[in-house]
């Protein structure tokens, strides 16, 4: 009755737009891969610039709080010599005032060619998509708790580095499935990128209804869970999930589901650890396990730079052919 | 006038009629059916020659909008949309600003109805200002015609005062319309709990959120005597509540609307808040299900349920968006679709949009014989005409169906006797 029809590919497939994984090809997200390998040098030279993106400007637009997202975004265009500008726009003030479609109306007016959005509400950079003149980017830096594509890029591109067979892998996620919008867009990303067996572990408060049709199994055990894994990724635990009644207390959270050396030893013994940040020491993960070899947190912030120039660079050279 | 219908396929549920047959109008009643009346002399003949004709329509809940919110709908706009749809009485919910609560806004509504082209019927508040917490002066709302009360999509939430509710709906002999939603499961939900929510990472609604409520209304409504009709029901397994309440002979009657009988958390296009409405559209499972519920006769009625909103309550994100779908415009064709697959036939149909929501009303209907009002619907069941924001007449633009081709279209409307509405003459 209804054609579905991605938004984000231009009439030749290409990215125009990067607003989720889901429903992009092996070769997309292979090729962002690629691309970011190329760039990971530049933040290694004396000059961290390449003028890939230079007379553009990208417009940070956060509607949701973000240190790390929004400045390695700001780093990743300033590499590729754009021109930057942060907005942040309290979502208490446009609740009650303006709405999003006029808030967008004015920033069109300052002809930026790209934005990045991160928005609390799901669906809202495909709404900012939707109204943008062609010509004009949108690169999700999360909404809701639908998608954050970048990041699970970059979680894609530090896995290759240190376990470059997908087909091979093992991969558990931990904690907060059901508020996290990284969860979902990793479970695309890896399923794609063809992981064969990718777990998600929590209690059934943090695991979001039919997930299992995703194609990942549910644990409720984390030693089981992470058993024999290649991969732990744990997730950020908000403080509001107590509240909420979804769990009792932080710390009977890292009792049961927290990341210890005790059960780090049901991976494998050259299994990598991963977290998006920023971390929660003794709620979800266990400091020395966060500081330790295995921990690939810091890497993971890096690696995000070069991953956010190769979307940027990549939707922009679609967008203005 | 005198007015004859020529040649029409009459469709009536009530006499079981099925057939090519002439209907003969006079003044606001039908004179003859098949059988030309002695004397009659016509004024005016309809050649309905390839039409539908069956009894007009009857909506158990529509949002008017006015007073107070017209930059979304108006009673003349939406009555006119309503006309050109195939409806001749709709019922207007509570829930305009002010509420439906005293005699005065009933007053306020019969007043702007008096010119418009369709019968229209208020539906009381249950509770003051719908707050629930305070019983609204339901004698007072029986008095000046309200067929019913309702406290629409606000929950009560204690669930003492809304045993007492009923107990005085029950009292005064009023029927009590609900939407069965537990407050707690669904409060800060937007679409169906599955897949589909988990996908987009939108809240859910569980399934037992209607069913817990529905649950404990029927125990209720059990206690209180009070009789009630559920509105929109969403999910299959309600059907089993509302038969164990009829098992035990309680007065409940219940529909389900066009939007749920057509469309299902699936067909949501990516974040397309034209698909936002409150209850969720459910899982494809729960949509089939339902429609054999009402071909089955198990629920009763199919209503449009309709929401106009303007475009700023809807050009946002799912989450701020507000609930709802515009669906009077496309009530019929969605209607027939479901004919044409096959999950119900045409005189069923016509039955649970016609007949069966004016029985659930507490009103006789003599379907089309001699000396019935002649509240009829001519339409063209193979006519297309393509959805836009131009062709909707409502003023509310928020259709899921925009940009898609409709079959089947309305041709003309006759309200106790009076053609309000014509195709031909709005081409």
């Amino acid at each position: 009755m209804m054609v579905k029809k991605n938004i984000q590919l231009d009439a030749a497939g290409r990215l125009k737009h990067f607003l989720s994984i889901e429903g992009l090809s092996k070769t997309i997200l292979v090729n962002i891969l690629d691309h970011a390998e190329t760039f990971t040098s530049v933040g290694e030279r004396a000059a961290k610039k390449v003028p890939l993106l230079r007379g553009k400007t990208v417009v940070n637009l956060f509607f949701e709080a973000s240190t790390r997202t929004r400045t390695t975004f700001e780093l990743a265009a300033k590499r590729l010599s754009a021109d930057v500008m942060n907005i942040n726009i309290d979502a208490s003030a446009t609740s009650k005032g303006e709405s999003l479609a006029d808030t967008l109306r004015t920033l069109e007016a300052m002809q930026a060619d790209m934005f990045i959005v991160r928005h609390q509400d799901s669906g809202a950079p495909e709404f900012i998509a939707r109204q943008v003149s062609s010509g004009v980017s949108v690169i999700n830096a999360g909404d809701g708790r639908h998608a954050h594509p970048t990041q699970a890029m970059l979680d894609m591109f530090t896995i290759r580095r240190h376990k470059p067979i997908f087909e091979n892998l093992t991969v558990a996620i931990v904690g907060d499935i059901k508020h996290s919008r990284v969860a979902r867009s990793e479970i695309h990303a890896l399923k794609i990128l063809g992981v064969p067996e990718i777990r998600v572990v929590a209690p059934k408060t943090l695991i979001p209804a039919e997930i299992e049709k995703l194609g990942v199994s549910v644990h409720h055990d984390i030693q089981q869970g992470i058993r024999d894994a290649d991969v732990v990724i744990m997730l950020r635990l908000q403080k509001e999930r107590m509240s909420s009644a979804l769990l009792p207390s932080g710390s009977e959270f890292f009792n049961t589901y927290g990341l210890t050396s005790k059960n780090l030893t049901a991976a494998k013994p050259d299994a990598i650890v991963m977290h998006p940040g920023p971390i929660n020491r003794g709620i979800e993960i266990d400091s020395a396990i966060a500081d330790s070899k295995q921990s690939l947190i810091l890497e993971q912030v890096a690696n995000g730079i070069a991953v956010r120039m190769a979307t940027m660079s990549l939707v922009v050279g679609n967008a203005s052919l | 006038m005198k007015l004859l219908i020529k040649n029409g396929h009459v469709i009536d549920p009530v006499n079981g009629l099925n057939n090519i047959l002439n209907i003969w109008i006079e003044g606001s009643k039908i004179v003859g059916v098949g059988k030309k009346p002695n004397g009659f002399i016509m004024s005016r003949e309809m050649d309905a020659s390839g039409l539908v004709v069956c009894p007009g329509f009857v909506d158990m809940g529509t949002h008017l909008r006015e007073p107070g919110l017209e930059q979304k709908g108006t009673i003349a706009s939406e009555a006119t949309a309503a006309a050109a749809a195939g409806f001749t009485t709709l019922c207007c919910t509570p829930d305009t600003t002010p509420v439906i609560d005293t005699p005065a806004v009933v007053e306020l509504i019969n007043q702007r109805a008096r010119d418009v082209p369709v019968r229209i019927k208020c539906i009381g508040a249950l509770t003051a200002g719908l707050q629930g917490e305070v019983l609204a002066e339901m004698h007072a709302l029986k008095a000046i015609g309200c067929v019913g009360v309702s406290n629409g999509g606000n929950a009560i939430k204690d669930t003492a005062v809304f045993r007492n509710a009923l107990e005085y709906a029950a009292t005064l002999g009023l029927t009590v319309f609900l939407r069965p939603e537990d407050h707690w499961l669904a409060t800060e939900g937007l679409i169906h709990e599955g897949l589909i929510s988990t996908k987009k990472g939108l809240a859910g609604i569980p399934a037992s959120a209607e069913l817990i409520d529905l649950a404990k209304s029927i125990i209720l409504i059990e206690q209180t005597g009070a009789r009630a009709h559920f509105q929109c029901l969403s999910v299959a397994r309600s059907k089993h509540y509302l038969l164990q309440g009829r098992k035990r002979g309680l007065p409940i009657t219940s529909d389900i609307s066009i939007s749920h009988a057509s469309l299902c958390d699936e067909d949501i296009l990516d974040f397309d808040t034209n698909f936002h409405v409150r209850p969720p559209l459910r899982s494809r499972s729960d949509r089939r299900s339902l429609v054999a519920s009402v071909a089955k006769g198990d629920i009763d009625v199919i209503t449009a349920h309709h929401e106009p909103h303007d475009r700023d309550s809807k050009a946002t994100t799912f989450a701020s968006s507000s609930p709802g779908i515009s669906s009077l415009d496309t009530f019929l064709p969605l209607i027939l679709s479901l004919v044409e697959k096959g999950e119900i036939n045409l005189m069923k149909a016509i039955d649970s949009i016609s007949i069966q929501p004016a029985l659930a009303l507490g009103q006789k209907h003599n379907g089309i014989s001699k000396g019935a009002v002649a509240d009829l619907c001519c339409f063209d069941p193979k006519k297309e005409w393509l959805v836009t924001a131009r062709t909707m007449k409502s003023l509310g633009k928020n259709s899921p169906f925009i940009n898609q081709v409709m079959k089947g279209k309305v041709m003309s409307t006759i309200v106790a006797g009076k053609l309000v509405y014509s195709e031909k003459a709005h081409q």
